[in-house]
């Protein structure tokens, strides 16, 4: 289902844009307001993520976002709400971005029911291997839903080819080691990783971590699908606000 | 990476991609350091000739007397080097980072203890050393950064979260994610992905190997009961193993704070108020709210005060073979009071725990009864908390002066 939408899409772009939010921040309310910017700026698609207090993936600025968003009290019941209002009102896909105590305590049948129910399109949980994820991954190819598997620099091309077999949707590329937020050096070792996720699979590659400006989209142009926009706008929000984020995000692309 | 390190329900190895390739490498150094009986025997002589061991255990005589019930003894862990259990663990992963071949160590620390026994071990192995601590803890437990600190590592205080322990395991992994090739996290307790609960805990066996053997030649017995104190469970785990496969009543006890009831406290498993979750790379008992965010913990000692246990303890609590309790803040500080005025022992505030729990249990048993207390480490690091808990005039005086001498 994704997928299709993904590569017709790549029929009319060089390459996607995928943003994220942290719901729930600074309010539910702003966090609607961007979503709307963003669409209006042409993102393909969006990562809304439900704020966990242990997030152990993301860096300083996406932590602190989760740690306000708790604090201002967003609850789990509240992030699934505002994703189906997403969903029912942009045209394009929704994935949920979180970790995997959140799936857990609220039950994964119950979660990723809810997120079928509510037009969710996927999900993207950063803790979660598949060794750990049987529950997980059955439940969600039995809705249909994409459980978007994450490489790394790291991962073996034997693993990505493990990896790529529980994988719909596209796969997440993490460009670098690190966690979320730091700056990435778009070069040669970034080309070769590239190309063996490339051929670890025929899925969409999305390539996150460390993008934040035109010329890293355009380094990455023909070299992979979906370009991650994450910690860079909540930078732009916080420094310019909102409307800030529209023009950075329509700006990106050609 | 398949699916292991399961104890019952517990355990497992929810890390994001990015590490596991790391945890691979870690797997597979520790199996075959596990299958070579050389490096057991390498491991007993650096403890031996480094750190002292085989510590003692001490009869505590006057204690046994003062409660009138069961024989009192205590394994005297606080005489390593360093002053606790933890060297046991981080002299053994420091074996494996040189097999392994690394040039840089991190670790959290809660009471310090932990960062200042890496600390030591990477000066001694010439490794690069940062130590991530929560501010909380930065100052409850000032001597040990100063220590730390002399020793060459780098400490850095976390600020985010809820600035204790657990917060700084997230940011040590945060380091670890960029740092993995030149890095190994020595984690501090029997908690985290596979393998650490089975690693740490394998090191501390060397805790209840020699205390079976040892109070067998000095009572002629088995105990009728193991107290130790639980925050992750390593020192826990250290010497209930021991003891695993003898009809001898196994107790641990947590931090209840201002009490079990009270909602501050650490308690995971004793108060009824934690339930299973995922976090920090393993599923255990956490204490959090119904969506699965972790709650702050309080306790007076800065080593338990952690939101999650091993899952091995977890497993043992609900299969029974462990028994759980909580001993408070306050019956801590009493319990720090009596052994050093009857014993002349200065237990770690976390170690008081265990002790404070086998002194209301013991008028109950009989002279016929053997208990014994695992003394995970000495107080000497929290002369700041002792001091203001006991409301020491001549302490407050002397700090007094010293502020003047450094014109603050
Ligand atoms: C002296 C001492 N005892 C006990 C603990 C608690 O850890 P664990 O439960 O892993 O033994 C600590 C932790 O810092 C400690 O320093």
């Amino acid at each position: 289902m994704l997928e299709k939408y993904l590569k017709k899409r790549l029929k009319e772009k060089p390459i996607l844009l995928m943003t994220h939010i942290v719901v729930g921040y600074p309010s539910f309310e702003a966090s609607m307001d961007l979503v709307k910017e963003m669409v209006k700026a042409g993102v393909d698609l969006m990562e809304l993520q439900i704020p966990f207090s242990e997030p152990i993936a993301d860096g300083p600025v996406i932590l602190r976002a989760n740690q306000t968003a708790l604090e201002r009290g967003a609850t789990v019941e509240k992030c699934l709400e505002f994703a189906a209002k997403a969903a029912g009102e942009f045209q394009i896909p929704f994935l949920i971005m979180t970790y995997y105590n959140i799936l857990y305590r609220y039950g994964v049948n119950s979660f990723v029911s809810r997120m079928a129910d509510t037009g969710l399109k996927g999900a993207i949980i950063a803790d979660l291997p598949p060794e750990e994820g049987s529950e997980y991954l059955n439940t969600m190819r039995a809705h249909d839903l994409s459980s978007v598997p994450i490489f790394s620099p790291t991962t073996t091309s034997e693993r990505m080819a493990y990896l790529n077999g529980f994988a719909h949707g596209f796969i997440y590329c993490v460009a670098r080691k690190g966690v979320t937020g730091a700056q990435t050096a778009f070069s040669e070792s970034l080309d070769d990783y590239l190309k063996r996720c490339r051929s670890a699979s025929s899925l969409p590659l999305a390539v996150g971590f460390g993008v934040s400006c035109k010329s890293d989209v355009d380094y990455l142009s023909g070299k992979a699908d979906i370009a991650v926009i994450g910690t860079q706008t909540l930078r732009i929000m916080e420094k310019d606000g909102v409307e800030a984020v529209g023009k950075f995000v329509s700006e990106l692309r050609p | 990476m398949e699916q292991r390190g399961y104890y019952g329900r517990y355990g497992g190895a929810f890390i994001p991609e990015i590490l596991v390739s790391t945890f691979d490498e870690l797997v597979s150094a520790f199996e075959e350091a596990k299958s070579d009986p050389s490096f057991w025997q390498e491991y007993e002589e650096i403890m031996h000739t480094y750190s002292g061991r085989p510590t003692p255990i001490t009869y505590a005589e006057n204690l046994t007397r003062h409660f009138g019930g069961a024989r009192i003894f205590i394994k005297r862990e606080d005489l390593n080097h360093t002053g606790a259990h933890k060297a046991n663990n981080v002299m053994g992963q420091g074996l494996l980072v040189k097999r392994m071949g690394k040039s840089r160590v991190i670790a959290e620390t809660g009471a310090g203890q932990h960062g200042v026994a890496t600390a030591t071990m990477a000066a001694k192995y010439g490794l690069a050393c940062t130590i991530y601590m929560g501010e909380t803890d930065v100052l409850r437990q000032r001597p040990n950064v100063f220590w730390m600190e002399r020793l060459g590592a780098k400490v850095v205080p976390v600020t985010d979260g809820s600035r204790i322990l657990k917060d700084a395991i997230n940011e040590a992994f945060r380091d670890w994610v960029s740092n993995m090739d030149n890095t190994h996290y020595v984690l501090g307790t029997a908690c985290g992905p596979h393998p650490y609960p089975e690693m740490v805990s394998w090191f501390q066996s060397i805790i209840g190997r020699e205390a079976r053997k040892q109070i067998l030649a000095l009572a002629g017995k088995l105990p009728t009961r193991v107290y130790a104190c639980v925050g992750g469970g390593s020192n826990a785990l250290g010497i209930f193993n021991g003891f695993m496969n003898d009809p001898v009543e196994l107790v641990g006890a947590e931090a209840a704070g201002k009490g079990l009831h009270s909602g501050k406290h650490a308690s995971r498993i004793a108060s009824g108020d934690g339930s299973p979750g995922v976090a920090q790379g393993y599923k255990t008992y956490f204490l959090q709210n119904n969506d699965g965010q972790m709650k702050e913990t309080h306790s007076v000692a800065a080593g338990l005060d952690y939101v999650g246990v091993s899952p091995i303890l977890a497993s043992l609590g609900e299969s029974g073979r462990v028994r759980f309790t909580g001993a408070t803040d306050k019956e801590v500080i009493d319990a720090l009071r009596l052994t050093m005025k009857t014993e002349g022992l200065i237990p770690a505030l976390e170690s008081a725990h265990a002790f404070a729990q086998a002194f209301k249990e013991a008028p109950g048993l009989s002279g016929d009864d053997i208990i014994l207390i695992n003394q995970s480490g000495r107080g000497d690091k929290d002369i700041f908390t002792v001091a203001d808990a006991f409301d020491d005039p001549h302490w407050k005086t002397f700090i007094r002066k010293k502020a003047e001498a450094y014109h603050a």
